[in-house]
């Protein structure tokens, strides 16, 4: 028999600090990801690529590379006549080209061999003759009117065409003092997660089934695509996910590089490991597109904003993707941060020969935020107000609707302001322009910024809820989650366990983390859109409280008492405060007795009335059960000489309903923040003739630790209704934020405002010596005009 | 490997046991420790010297693995990720690592680990510029490098006794 203590309390475990469940594997160097799975007879996959943007498929001869010893496996687009895509009405990518390549890098086939040579050397033999077609790297040249459509049902290369008027945008302009119009183009970024894209499939011929692992956010997903690109029976398919060297987006949706690999393992019949490199993992990209956001705001004098009208062209690349989630995410959220009444959108979808993008980091929202965020800080300065005060006036009071029928319960966003305006000394040293003794100019700038917490309106219409979580107890007296959400760096498996130990008041240490095996746990959607902390939190806390429900009628069974006079103090269940009560482990036994293994679950589903608007097209994107929010002061110090811009500081104050973890919220937030930072300093994708000519970590560049700046993190929690413990989403909102609040720092220091992303030295340098020269002009009229 | 490639012998001590293998002369040290040792803590994140997940240490420097060929670390001393925990307790680094949450997917964490842990063996005593510069050539793109900042010096602080543990 366990001995009692006396002093026996429910575990805390929601608000407190923790390491990451997996953190020890981390450290250690023992997490396998997808790529350290070796097995002795595995063939080396290998994918030939599309040297061409965009022609007609004429021959693919495989015949010589078929014939190499030690070749054991060639597919082309013969092999899979099935599309796939993430959204059902846009599949129409296939794993390998089928008639038509459409951008540089497609996969046109792919071999299985022995080694990694012999792999190269039969790539080596592929034939691949097409007829050239005409290429469009730019949406303007895709969108001319005599331009060859990239697919035939997308006639002039409109993969979507968003328009929406919301409330008097007219009347709202001609309220206004000032209306601005500025036109901003934010380079594509991409996600580069650590983790180059890899997959392993094993295929038992025997049986017909087949094995998959692959770095992958959404495994479910996967599991869904390999099924019907393989035309295999579900049930035949099992698909697991190991570790996951982050994601940032780029893995929300199926790749090619998984489809292929399976492809290829049925095809050698055996086991195939497909670990691409960091070019192609480049070249895979659903990164964010290149967006040119055109914006027009009218302000009234007090800092109300009257009206907004809003144009978004983003560059979608070959094939669809998320893009009509995007484009429609990129306008559904302009709302729901400041109170609008009169709202505009027009967004362009357009297909281009270009790697496809996708959902990356803040999908959607973030280039039209940038643009929205910066023509705010110009109004304020033009109109003489104090920009953080003109975000004040238009703040909204919840619970609020907004105009596309989003519905805010919780909006930490003014604390959020009062924090990041006192910590950074926002009113002593803003607005203080001239050069201070080290010889740069400094200046502070403000940015907000806000995101969802997953997409409220089903994904699938199978009547699946939205989360499933599964509990396992067994005769250990340990407690198995088993959860489909999947972990990938994020945390999750930390959140999911802490939900359900909070509401047992049990240590973490009576947990265990399962993650992504379709075979073992349940179904999730996957890691996207911030969905996970908010519905699979959810529902870990709905099975903890239905296998508390069993653990204490057990008790009382066994103390002979009511359940409802059972108190639960976690490690110790009792009668009354005097009884002695009985350990947790005997409440375990209690409960299995007769019955054996228990497993409980719990689910989560949206309330339909934040499912989002039926009144317009796509008014149903955006549609979330809560929203976080950010607010950010960025100070820079800028070199006059060299255009060089140096973060010093950055003072960031985010509102995530509640800190389930604290020490993974300020992580989350962090990452975020210094996300941004690269898109606004220096990440851009260029092409040259469709050739990604930044396919790589040197020239596509990612910030360094050394240019890095310190991030003063603040959280704030408003608590929201129907979040798990009040929480919300920690990991996309602040990205947005830091962008405009750089530009912003940039105009405070310099009086020159940066437009385009990202704000290099060289852009910044025509916009100081356009100002010098405009300035030098202005003073020989100025003299000329005196000596007359 | 190709058929015709020339292999050479090759003694090392390899996370302090000696080995003795015949590599060939082309084959890069990352794939020699992947995948004829099987020690895949040591990572591959890029397509050359690039991102640092293969960091090691040699002869106590850190060194990119994806750039060195296994045939020139004859007579040499190599470390990787997999050396650092013993007697079942993780070294200073790595708990600072897993405490301050410096490791979030975790990938360039090994890479980023044995950067810091050659640093630390150089400087014991690291200021934010040291760190900055020590770990110049490893890429995170999860964590904005603050709490690897914080990793290093909980650890330094845990090395000189400096620590709340150590005081207590």
């Amino acid at each position: 028999m366990n001995e009692i203590k006396k002093d026996v309390k429910p575990a805390k475990v929601i608000g407190v600090p923790r390491p990451l469940i997996d953190g020890p594997e981390k450290v250690s160097g023992k997490a396998l990801y997808t790529a350290d799975f070796i097995p002795y007879d595995h063939m080396v996959g290998r994918i030939f690529r599309s040297p061409v943007a965009h022609a007609n498929i004429v021959e693919v001869d495989t015949s010589k590379a078929e014939a190499l010893k030690g070749v054991l496996g060639v597919v082309t687009g013969d092999d899979c006549d099935e599309g796939f895509g993430v959204l059902p009405i846009a599949r129409y990518e296939y794993p390998l080209a089928r008639e038509r390549v459409r951008y540089r890098g497609e996969p046109v086939a792919a071999v299985a061999a022995v080694d990694v040579e012999t792999a190269q050397k039969a790539l080596d033999l592929i034939e691949f003759k097409y007829e050239e077609l005409p290429s469009y790297f730019t949406s303007e040249e895709a969108m001319a009117p005599d331009a060859v459509s990239l697919h035939e049902h997308r006639e002039g290369n409109i993969e979507r065409d968003v328009d929406y008027d919301l409330g008097d945008v007219d009347g709202g302009f001609a309220d206004a003092d000032l209306v601005l119009e500025r036109e901003y183009n934010c380079a594509e970024i991409c996600q580069v997660q650590s983790e180059p894209h890899a997959a392993i499939a094993e295929y038992d011929a025997e049986r017909d089934y087949m094995t998959v692992r692959a770095s992958t956010q959404v495994p479910f997903y996967v599991h869904l695509m390999l099924a019907k690109t393989l035309k295999m029976d579900q049930s035949r398919i099992r698909m697991i996910k190991p570790h996951i060297g982050g994601g940032f987006g780029c893995r929300t949706e199926c790749l090619n590089v998984e489809l292929i690999c399976a492809l290829l393992a049925r095809k050698a019949k055996g086991t195939v490991r497909l670990v691409v490199n960091r070019e192609e993992t480049f070249i895979t990209h659903r990164g964010r597109p290149e967006t040119d956001v055109k914006l027009k705001v009218g302000m009234k004098k007090d800092g109300t904003i009257t009206a907004v009208d809003c144009q978004a062209i983003q560059r979608g690349g070959a094939y669809g993707g998320y893009g009509i989630v995007t484009i429609l995410y990129a306008g559904s959220l302009i709302n729901g941060i400041y109170q609008l009444d009169a709202v505009r959108y027009n967004g362009l979808r357009v297909l281009t020969n270009t790697p496809p993008p996708g959902a990356m980091r803040g999908h959607g929202t973030v280039d039209v935020r940038y643009g929205f965020e910066a023509i705010l800080d110009e109004l304020s300065v033009e109109l003489g107000l104090d920009p953080i005060e003109v975000r004040r006036k238009n703040l909204l009071k919840e619970p609020y609707e907004t105009l596309n029928e989003m519905f805010i319960n919780s909006y930490g966003l003014p604390e959020a302001l009062d924090i990041v305006e006192r910590e950074s000394g926002w009113k002593d040293k803003r607005g203080k322009p001239g050069k201070d003794g080290d010889g740069k100019y400094r200046g502070l700038g403000v940015g907000c910024a806000h995101y969802p917490c997953g997409a409220s309106k089903p994904v699938n219409w199978t009547g699946e809820p939205h989360a499933t979580v599964h509990l396992k107890l067994d005769w250990d007296a340990s407690i198995t989650v088993l959860t489909g959400a999947p972990e990938i760096g994020q945390g999750s498996s930390t959140m999911v366990a802490q939900c359900a130990a909070e509401v047992l008041g049990l240590d973490m240490t009576r947990f265990q983390v399962h993650s992504g095996d379709s075979k073992l746990v349940p179904k999730d959607n996957g890691a996207y859109s911030s969905r996970i902390t908010y519905m699979v939190g959810n529902a870990s806390i709905e099975a903890a409280r239905n296998l508390k429900t069993i653990l204490i009628e057990a008790a009382a069974k066994k103390l002979d008492a009511k359940p409802e006079d059972i108190e639960c103090l976690g490690e110790v269940y009792r009668a009354a405060s005097q009884d002695e009560g009985l350990t947790f482990e005997e409440v375990v036994m209690a409960a299995l007795e007769g019955t054996g293994t228990i497993t409980v679950k719990g689910n989560f589903d949206t309330l339909p009335e934040s499912h989002g608007t039926r009144k317009f097209r796509g008014g149903a994107i955006g549609g979330s059960m809560a929203y976080a929010y950010a607010a950010e002061v960025v100070q820079v110090a800028v070199d006059p000489d060299t255009a060089e811009v140096e973060v010093e500081q950055v003072w960031v104050a985010q509102d995530v309903g509640r800190a389930l973890n604290p020490l993974s919220v300020e992580g989350q937030i962090q990452g975020s923040v210094w996300m941004g930072m690269g898109q606004a300093f220096c990440e851009g994708t260029r092409f040259h003739n469709g050739l990604p000519i930044t396919g790589n970590m040197l020239d596509y560049r990612v910030p360094s630790i050394v240019e890095s700046p310190p991030i003063d993190t603040h959280i704030v929690e408003s608590v929201d209704p129907n979040g798990p413990y009040g929480a919300k989403e920690a990991g996309e909102t602040s990205l947005a934020a830091f962008i405009p609040a750089y530009t912003n720092a940039i105009a405070d220091a310099l009086g020159v405002r940066p437009i385009d992303l990202p704000v290099t030295p060289d852009r910044l340098m025509e916009l100081i010596e356009a100002k010098e020269t405009e300035e030098r002009v202005a003073a020989a009229q100025d003299s000329s005009v005196a000596a007359e | 490997m190709s058929d015709d490639a020339k292999q050479s012998v090759v003694r090392c001590t390899l996370n302090g046991r000696p080995r003795r293998d015949f590599v060939p002369d082309n084959m890069l040290l990352v794939d020699f420790l992947r995948e004829t040792v099987g020690l895949t803590g040591t990572k591959i994140g890029c397509d050359g010297g690039e991102c640092g997940c293969c960091t090691v240490l040699i002869d106590g420097e850190p060194r990119h693995a994806c750039l060195t060929l296994a045939a020139v670390c004859d007579g040499t001393e190599i470390e990787t990720i997999e050396s650092l925990d013993t007697g079942g307790r993780l070294a200073a680094i790595q708990r600072g690592f897993n405490e301050k949450l410096g490791a979030q997917c975790g990938f360039c964490t090994p890479g980023m680990v044995m950067a810091a842990e050659g640093l630390l063996r150089e400087n014991p005593n690291p200021t934010d510029d040291d760190i900055r510069a020590g770990l110049a050539a490893n890429i995170c793109r999860c964590t904005g490098y603050v709490k690897i900042l914080e990793a290093v010096h909980f650890a330094a602080d845990e090395l000189a006794g400096r620590s709340e543990e150590a005081a207590a």
